[in-house]
């Protein structure tokens, strides 16, 4: 069988396949999106939908568990939150067919608000969890999962993190193992957890974690690997890789493949086979804790941060061994932070709102972007839907007049994720706020998912969309505006009504994202050298492909980068003596 | 051994493809390979980062600094930023196209002068190419990391048959004929 490069995720969509799932819902988030985006290429034997959260990807997964499929969901390690409530006691209840939880760390936050370990709920929850190296563990550890899902009655959590989920390297394919579905039969005593059959449940999943600690004594993903009685590495995904790559056949190795539960007896005996005994784990000390528990006598947090993401440079610091050399520009290199796209709607939005210096309660997307300078748009960002709720609570505790200059800003996708349930608090409890949606018909910042509002479902077919005029009018909000962001004027008008109106309103800022392919570009506008004067007021629109350089005369003028410009007219707007004009 | 090349660049202009190309010609070649990506936040316009390693085994996916043989950077500023990771004696391809970031636009940070220069003047072993001119040759200004991918293959792997073998199977259909100029351009750079 040849070897194919496969993607960390696309690995796991692959086990996924071969392992015989056939229900899969999950809602994006970097770094795991592309699992479920993978999974609809095998639409033929699996069953994928995108979810609008995460609570309700685990529900729809452990219901087609319960129902006798193998099923799977996945989410960022933030998504887990969001979904604990039914992890944990799905914990209780235990599967009929297998079910596992894909959950992707992002230590570094390369895409996150935070840097949580999710090892954590796995731990919380008693639920065993897999952790793969390499796409090929990505690939065996979920067809794993399965087997152990059914063989210990219970979910099953596979940590990634953005390092795995995010990396290509070589893996095997197998076919695939069809698994007929099992037959449901009503168990009142299991299936409803109420306290009368909760209470025993709790027994029987203390005894799980005993029978799964002794299966992780001998299971085959805890492996040793002996080159040096010096230094004893243990270690699991990720921080393994960097420590080979440091320390190559200078340490022996416990590379962990199972971080929840740990085994005991099998790390004793690794213990007592070197003279030093080092953990290495990015983020938390979950098994540095372990392992003193246990009476080993290992060094761990004293030698590696607990923040940030690792590298074989973070080892051989940690270690004393030796860096390479290297060189410096020699000169301050200016930050290169993200921003929002040219052409992108969001910015038509903020540039028109910031002119009331409003406060402005935020939220998770692509127009989080909108908080950097020059648009300097969001006041706060917390987690999702946060902005609608946390702008509620803003307001009534600074009372009605804030409510007059102050917004939330929440996308499509994020709303019906969790910004619904704060606008209901609203017009329930007689708030005043103005929430806008930026709608912009795609979950934006996890790379084009469709979601329940733009009328797509996962594999691109048509579905019923969430009419969102209609949704809020349906929960008691009266003022219901919609506007184009790109004009400018008309936002300023409608959002100053808004503000000022006393009750509550929803503006819908709706404008495809520019990166979709259905939207057509204008040609990229050009500037007027007789007439720019300089004044570079057309920068604070904060666009990539607007800047202000000295022409050949000496004189200041604008400059638009053609390959970056899709004629939004966004600048052309602020461009004060009008030398911005429409291209060719 | 191990070869490192690190490909950096400004979220959007394609990086991903090239590093993608390299992964497959590399594992097709019969090499242990890891390339390792940056999806979501940092797309947006920012400064990114692609790691592709072959050799015999290969554990860690991350290039740290000095580690890299080669530095293909598709911005000139990037290059700057990212060469502690170039090795001792390792080679650095640039595009000579400059992108000017958020803080160089609103005035508060200034884009360094005679980038390419300076690293020459330093002793960096540096071949610069204005891709962005070439892709507009090869018929599309999005065509800019093929052409640098190009310019890379040939101090990889200088068989081009198999690289545009490769190409021919990544792009869209439509997008073929111009990838494969783009590439002979960059290849013969």
């Amino acid at each position: 069988m040849s070897k194919t490069l496969l993607l960390g995720n696309e690995a796991v969509a692959r086990g996924l396949y071969e392992a015989g799932v056939t229900v899969v819902s999950a809602y994006p988030g970097t770094p795991s999106t592309e699992i479920t985006e993978n999974a609809v290429q095998y639409k033929n034997n699996i069953y994928a939908e995108w979810a609008p959260n995460e609570k309700v990807a685990f529900e729809v997964a452990f219901g087609a568990a319960t129902g006798g499929a193998r099923s799977f969901c996945a989410m960022k390690h933030v998504g887990l939150n969001v979904a604990a409530d039914p992890l944990y006691t799905a914990s209780y209840i235990g599967v009929n067919g297998g079910m596992v939880c894909a959950v992707a760390d992002d230590p570094g936050m390369h895409s996150s608000q935070n840097e949580q370990d999710s090892r954590r709920h796995a731990i919380a929850a008693k639920v065993p969890m897999l952790e793969p190296a390499d796409s090929a563990e990505c690939l065996a550890f979920t067809k794993l999962a399965y087997t152990l899902s059914e063989q210990f009655d219970t979910p099953v959590l596979l940590r990634l993190c953005t390092r795995i989920a995010h990396s290509r390297s070589l893996v095997e394919t197998a076919p695939r193992q069809e698994v007929a579905l099992k037959p449901y039969t009503k168990n009142v005593m299991k299936n409803v957890m109420m306290p009368a059959m909760a209470r025993p449940r709790h027994e029987v999943v203390e005894k799980r974690t005993d029978a799964l600690t002794a299966w992780a004594e001998t299971a085959p993903l805890n492996r040793e690997e002996m080159h040096s009685d010096e230094v004893g590495i243990i270690c699991a995904g990720s921080a393994y890789l960097y420590a080979r790559e440091a320390m190559g056949d200078g340490a022996s190795y416990f590379k962990l493949g199972m971080v929840n539960p740990l085994p005991v007896e099998s790390l004793k005996r690794f213990a007592a086979k070197v003279k030093r005994l080092i953990v290495v784990e990015e983020l938390d000390d979950i098994i540095e804790t372990h392992c003193r528990k246990i009476g080993l006598q290992v060094e761990g947090k004293s030698l590696f941060p607990r923040t940030g993401e690792f590298s074989q440079a973070t080892i051989r610091a940690a270690l004393g061994l030796p860096q390479p050399a290297f060189r410096t520009f020699g000169q301050e290199v200016p930050s290169r932070p993200p921003v929002l796209c040219a052409g992108c709607p969001h910015r038509g939005l903020y540039y028109a709102i910031k002119k009331f210096h409003p406060y402005v309660s935020g939220d998770i997307g692509c127009y989080t972007l909108g908080a950097a300078a020059p648009l300097s748009g969001m006041d706060t960002c917390v987690c999702m839907g946060a902005s609608v709720s946390g702008l509620h609570g803003f307001n009534v505790a600074r009372g009605p007049e804030q409510a007059k200059t102050s917004l939330a800003v929440i996308g499509d996708s994020t709303f019906i994720h969790s910004g619904i349930t704060g606008l209901i608090d609203i017009v329930y409890n007689k708030g005043l706020s103005t929430v806008i949606v930026l709608d912009n018909s795609i979950t934006g910042m996890t790379g084009h998912q469709n979601n329940p509002a733009n009328g797509l479902r996962i594999d691109g077919e048509p579905t019923t969309a969430v009419d969102l005029e209609a949704l809020a009018r349906a929960i008691g909000i009266r003022r219901v505006q919609v506007v184009d962001p790109f004009n400018i004027d008309e936002v300023r008008r409608v959002v100053q009504e808004e503000m000022a109106a006393p009750e509550p309103s929803l503006i819908i800022s709706r404008r495809p994202c520019a990166l979709l392919k259905t939207v057509k570009h204008n040609p990229p506008l050009r500037v007027d050298p007789a007439v720019c004067i300089g004044c570079k007021a057309c920068l604070q629109t904060g666009c990539p492909a607007i800047s202000v350089h000295p022409d050949a005369d000496g004189k200041q003028r604008a400059r638009i980068d053609a390959t970056q410009c899709v004629g939004c007219g966004v600048c052309s707007y602020a461009c004060r003596p009008g030398a911005i004009k429409e291209g060719n | 051994m191990v070869k490192n090349i690190l490909i950096v660049g400004v979220g959007g202009q394609g990086t991903l493809l090239a590093s993608k190309i390299m992964g497959r010609v590399f594992t097709e070649q019969g090499y242990d390979v890891k390339v390792s990506e940056v999806h979501g936040m940092s797309q947006r316009g920012g400064s990114v980062v692609t790691y592709v390693r072959y050799g015999d085994a290969v554990y860690s996916p991350l290039i740290e600094k000095g580690e890299a043989d080669l530095l293909l950077s598709f911005e000139e500023l990037e290059a700057a930023r990212w060469l502690p990771y170039l090795k001792e004696g390792g080679e650095l391809i640039t595009n000579t196209q400059q992108m000017d970031p958020m803080s160089v636009i609103m005035g508060n940070a200034v884009y360094p002068q005679d980038v390419t220069a300076k690293l020459k003047a330093a002793g960096v072993s540096v071949l610069a190419l204005d891709a962005l001119a070439l892709a507009r040759q090869a018929g599309s200004v999005r065509a800019v990391n093929t052409v640098l991918l190009g310019t890379a293959a040939r101090r990889l792997l200088p068989d081009k048959q198999i690289w545009l073998e490769t190409i021919r199977a990544c792009v869209p259909a439509k997008t073929i004929d111009v990838n494969e100029k783009a590439f002979t351009l960059g290849f013969e750079a």
